[in-house]
């Protein structure tokens, strides 16, 4: 339990995947506009990480690591991530027709989200197991929804404010996730791990 | 060769797996849009003119799927309404003069030597039917055009004429049949006339 836990602290605050591992950028840079679509994002984004963790942690285990075809890991992670991807994306649409609105377009978005592919390759290295890899999975994707909604916050209050001509746009969203970035490295040391 | 050959044969298989589940899953969790939407759609006269307070056709649909009154469609007519009265159940109502009153068919027509070719109609236009580009003259695809009437009021020079189109050999059609409820004359009885 308590190793439970030190993963978890450690993936979403000292290992933060966006902050301090700058994995998965482009959705962090791409959808912080707004602090409702950021959520959206965050909760797909949770879903399909932990999922597509556990999925490629069996893959790697029960069928790679036997057949000793390790140097395909990337491919077949990419094609496990795709699938749990393109299945979530059908079963929230009929489940749930209110989310599937919600999160519209993000949910095939993940499957290019590089924090997907790092978890899956991180915990192949790490050496997790099957517990540690779901625990591993979903810290680091609420470090993403952690960063993802804390920086579209600032963001939005970045949008009313008097930024220097200049450093508008997308300039000024850079320096502030630079400034969350440095924020985020105080948490260094706090667990070694 | 052979650990390339269980390589290939791994990933096959792994896609094949893949794609049955995919398979699987895309006929266990089909979605059905609303067929009765569907069904509204085809019967409302696809002007997409706006006239009913919705932005299209299709928005109108749905609307009345979810309980509007049927009798906002001045394009479509009394015809519609009895169309939808009958697919929805319900008692066939006038048309609502609120929106508008049921007129005889009319196409635009630009008066193409006085367009100073603004493009503001273009804009305006639902179906694409007017064409044209920016101080050139434009004109109005006849087959395309609904008649809707929302290119008449942008236009800065007053030049789009709203024509009616009469009767001709082209376009004629035989009168829709009485519905089988007309055609047996017990059935034209209301049950209220006969305990009356």
């Amino acid at each position: 339990m308590t190793d439970f836990l030190l993963i978890l602290i450690s993936t979403v605050l000292v290992n933060n995947f966006v902050l301090v591992q700058f994995l998965g950028l482009c959705p962090f840079m791409g959808v912080s506009n707004k602090l409702e679509t950021a959520m959206g994002m965050s909760l797909a984004t949770t879903f399909v990480l932990t999922l597509s963790s556990v999925c490629s942690y069996l893959v790697y285990t029960y069928l790679l690591a036997p057949l000793e075809l390790v140097y395909l890991q990337t491919v077949a992670f990419i094609l496990v991530i795709a699938v749990v991807v393109q299945f979530t994306e059908m079963v929230v649409h009929k489940t749930s027709p209110l989310l599937y609105k919600l999160l519209g377009i993000f949910l095939p978005l993940i499957t290019t989200n590089c924090a997907v592919l790092g978890v899956a390759l991180l915990n192949i290295r790490k050496q997790n197991s099957f517990v540690e890899s779901i625990g591993y999975g979903f810290g680091a994707a609420v470090g993403f929804s952690l960063a993802l909604i804390l920086f579209s916050a600032i963001r939005e209050r970045i949008a009313v404010a008097e930024v220097p001509v200049p450093f508008r746009g997308a300039a000024i969203g850079m320096i502030t996730a630079g400034l969350m970035s440095l924020a985020f490295m105080g948490f260094a040391g706090l667990v070694k791990f | 060769m052979d650990s390339v050959l269980t390589a290939i044969f791994v990933l096959l298989a792994l896609a094949l797996v893949f794609g049955l589940i995919l398979g699987y899953a895309s006929v266990r969790f089909k979605v059905e849009g609303n067929p009765i939407v569907d069904q509204i759609d085809a019967i409302l006269p696809q002007t997409q003119c706006g006239q009913c307070g919705h932005p299209g056709c299709r928005p109108y649909a749905q609307a009345i799927a979810s309980g509007e009154a049927i009798n906002k469609c001045p394009p479509g007519g009394q015809a519609t309404i009895d169309q939808l009265a009958e697919l929805l159940n319900v008692e066939s109502i006038p048309l609502d003069a609120e929106h508008g009153s049921e007129d005889v068919r009319k196409v635009a027509y630009i008066r193409e030597d006085e367009c100073i070719g603004c493009t503001k109609c273009i804009q305006a236009c639902p179906v694409d039917a007017i064409l044209g580009a920016a101080k050139q003259m434009h004109t109005v695809i006849v087959s395309e055009c609904t008649g809707c009437d929302l290119c008449v009021e942008p236009c800065p020079v007053d030049c789009i004429d709203m024509i009616p189109v009469g009767t001709t050999i082209g376009n004629w059609k035989w009168p829709a049949p009485p519905s089988p409820m007309q055609i047996i004359a017990t059935d034209r009885s209301t049950p209220s006339e006969e305990t009356a």
